[in-house]
């Protein structure tokens, strides 16, 4: 009985599990090289932020490196300097992928519908300003604004608001504001990139089926395309709210977080790499990399984003 | 076919990897022996460059110096300079420093010893400001290359029109009711940046106070003065010139480009500012950019009394060289260094890049008095010249000042001295983010 049992799976498991077991090497063989790289320059430097967050550790004075425990992170989170950065990221956030997202999804339907001797055309268009380096970008649109150099304050002067003596980057509201813009300048391509591919997935005799049944534009967009999109909007939308969320380059040139436009990298930035509180600075690393995987925790929990599903057939 | 043809190519591609290999073998065998040492400079007009081609030469083959240019501005040199040198790079020989950041570097031992004969030589040679700079619990740690102050720079035609008289000191308070009167600006630098703590520090120590009475307490014992008379006046003069507008709308993102840009315009009276605003004008004026009679229009004037009749504290600023602990050719750099800050170096590097030696010898140069007319005043502000506190927490004080002080109009005379000296002790003491 017993040999019967054994022998019954056993030819079947044996046959399986050569093939699984050799596409099993060769998925490690494949992947495995890249995957201990992965290991070591993005697992090895977390946890090593991790273990330095619990000490107060200047660098230039390691001698006087000191365990704390959680002392640090009682600290930041007791500072309003912390909370005020937390609330100016997530402002950028927030603004930066709603107005992304919207028109986003306009260039997307332009370069979607655009007749097939422009396509290209178009495409090259959008697509410019997500190539040029952001550091590059900020800076462009820093001397833009400047107040010594800037052009914005004598061509919008007939602007309410922008006098020649209007001073962008001297107060947090007007600061932002030009921050936000260049981000949304930039990255508007990367949305609508995403968006592209999703309504390249929805079916055509969908829509089709839908205008022939009388169904009206705005019905077809509501109840036909954007469902079916949703996986690809929920995709674009995480990946952008990650990218937002750890924003730097932008702040950093413009206003080295002057007059309250300070965000959460650049608070971890000043304390490790200006201060070498490298105890310090960790612990408000780590706290940003948490704000970073809490999100992804949501929108893959909650809003059920499945990024393994390309397909936007659910 | 094709196979022979890509092995005949491998084998012309070996054999001439081969050749390039001998080559360089036999180009790499003399270098080998002449050391090369990197010196980190801080952007110049080429003037550092130049020396170093200069002191290669002089060197006759026992080095060459190699020049690495670091951030532009100060805060990001020191960054850099102090990462690399804590750890442990050996390619630090000669480093540009910039004076305040070198206690912070000399403290953990992160600067090797200055020999005994360069030491004797560059306090023999040495303007005494520049050479407090130098210092570190009263050893010498680096070598004074440059000198640098602030000047009253004014427009001869506003000084007139308000009725000052530029050949007495004037003060503060004379200056911003001058700029009311005329309806111009005063160039000054309100930017949340080094310049600010510059401006504060100047004005602090003109009133007879200094930001720390004990810098070399540990972080936790530090403490600050500016809740005293001389940083409440500090306070008043930053804070009316935010408020009423006197340094023009631009002067919460103004550092001394900016000022200088100003003060070269329609609406320029006065500024505190670096020499290095003289050339750039004549160039400026000479190109065209620039009104012709511009230079004309302008004096010069040791910088202005924060308190009517006490002497005034001009801003120090300049250069040093260090060399780094783990440096490879530690005697040699400090051979290179001797020749670097030697006084005709200095007095070239005054003439073609408008940074004042340190060496008061190069101020009796002809051909520097030639080209800076305000070169014996330059010295004379240089020995009246304070530094910024010399801690090795400088950079928490400094931003602390510059996050308490910009905008300057937000600045409040009652309140915001006695809350920066209390915010600096809380970060010195990690009870508080920056």
């Amino acid at each position: 009985m017993s040999t019967a049992v054994e022998s019954t799976p056993r030819p079947r498991g044996r046959a399986k599990s050569a093939r699984a077991t050799s596409e099993a090497r060769l998925g490690w063989l494949l992947a495995g090289p890249a995957f201990f790289v992965m290991l070591f320059v993005v697992l090895y430097p977390i946890l090593q932020a991790l273990y330095d967050s619990l000490f107060t550790y200047r660098l230039t004075a390691p001698d006087d490196k000191q365990f704390v425990g959680l002392a640090n992170y009682g600290v930041i989170l007791s500072d309003p300097v912390f909370w005020k950065d937390l609330g100016v990221t997530v402002l950028i956030t927030v603004v930066t992928v709603l107005v992304e997202l919207i028109l986003g999804f306009l260039l997307a339907l332009a370069m979607h519908h655009a007749i097939k001797q422009t396509r290209g055309l178009i495409r090259t268009m959008i697509l410019v300003p997500y190539g040029i380096i952001t550091v590059v970008s900020a800076f462009a649109w820093y001397y833009m604004f400047s107040i010594d150099s800037g052009f914005i304050n004598s061509w919008f002067s007939w602007v309410p608001g922008i006098t020649a003596d209007l001073n962008w980057f001297a107060e947090g509201s007007t600061a932002l504001s030009v921050i936000m813009l260049s981000e949304i300048w930039k990255t508007t391509p990367f949305i609508s990139l995403l968006l592209l591919a999703g309504l390249a997935q929805v079916p055509g005799d969908l829509t089709e089926a839908a205008a022939v049944d009388g169904a009206s534009w705005w019905q077809r967009m509501r109840l036909v395309i954007l469902p079916n999109m949703k996986a690809s909007i929920m995709v674009a939308v995480l990946f952008r709210a990650m990218d937002a969320f750890r924003i730097f380059d932008a702040v950093y040139i413009m206003t080295n977080g002057a007059y309250g436009t300070e965000v959460l990298s650049l608070l971890a930035y000043r304390t490790s790499i200006g201060r070498l509180e490298i105890g310090m600075g960790s612990a408000i690393s780590v706290i940003l990399f948490l704000c970073v995987a809490l999100m992804a925790f949501i929108a893959v929990k909650v809003f059920k984003v499945d990024l393994a599903d390309r397909g936007g057939s659910k | 076919m094709r196979q022979t043809r890509s092995r005949a190519a491998r084998g012309a591609t070996l054999a001439s990897v081969a050749a390039a290999g001998a080559l360089l073998m036999a180009g790499c065998a003399p270098a080998e022996e002449t050391p090369t040492l990197t010196w980190y400079t801080n952007p110049d007009d080429g003037g550092q460059a130049e020396i170093a081609k200069i002191c290669t030469d002089a060197a006759d083959g026992r080095y060459t110096i190699e020049t690495s240019m670091l951030p532009n501005d100060a805060a990001s040199q020191r960054e850099q300079l102090t990462r690399r040198l804590a750890a442990g790079d050996t390619s630090m020989d000669i480093m540009s420093l910039d004076p305040p950041f070198i206690p912070e570097l000399a403290e953990p031992g992160f600067l090797a010893p200055v020999p005994q004969d360069v030491q004797e030589h560059a306090k023999a040679n040495t303007l005494e400001g520049a050479l407090a700079g130098a210092m570190w619990k009263d050893t010498m740690v680096s070598v004074p290359f440059w000198a640098n102050t602030q000047l009253l720079w004014y427009r001869k035609s506003v000084a007139e029109e308000a009725g000052l008289d530029m050949s007495q000191p004037v003060t503060w308070d004379q200056l911003i009711e001058a700029a009311r009167q005329t309806d111009t600006e005063l160039g000054v630098q309100g930017n949340r940046a080094e310049s600010m703590t510059v401006w504060v520090n100047a004005l602090v120590e003109g009133g007879g106070e200094s930001i720390i009475a004990d810098p070399a307490a540990p972080a936790n014992e530090i403490q600050t003065n500016l809740d005293s008379e001389a940083g409440r006046k500090t306070a008043e003069i930053i804070s009316t010139i935010g408020r009423e507008g006197l340094g023009s709308a631009g002067l919460p993102t103004q550092a001394e480009n900016e000022s200088m840009l100003l003060f070269q315009g329609d609406t320029g009276s006065f500024m505190v500012n670096w020499p290095f605003v003289w050339p750039a004008t004549l160039k400026g004026a000479e190109s065209g950019a620039l009104p012709a009679d511009l230079p004309e229009d302008i004096g010069w004037a040791l910088y202005p009394q924060t308190m009517e009749g006490q002497e005034s504290a001009p801003p120090l600023g300049g250069i040093n060289l260090g060399v780094g602990a783990e440096s490879e050719h530690p005697e040699l750099a400090y051979d290179a260094v001797s020749c670097i800050t030697s006084a005709e170096n200095q007095a070239l590097y005054f003439r073609d890049n408008g940074n004042p030696a340190a060496d008061p010898k190069a101020y009796e140069d002809p051909e520097v008095l030639d080209q800076y007319p305000m070169a014996p005043l330059v010295r004379d502000s240089l020995d009246q010249a304070a530094p910024r506190p010399q801690t090795p927490y400088y950079n928490e004080v400094s931003t602390a000042i510059q996050l308490s002080f910009t905008p300057p109009s937000a600045v409040d005379p009652a309140t915001t001295p006695a809350a920066t000296d209390q915010f600096i002790e809380e970060v010195l003491r990690g009870e508080r983010l920056l």
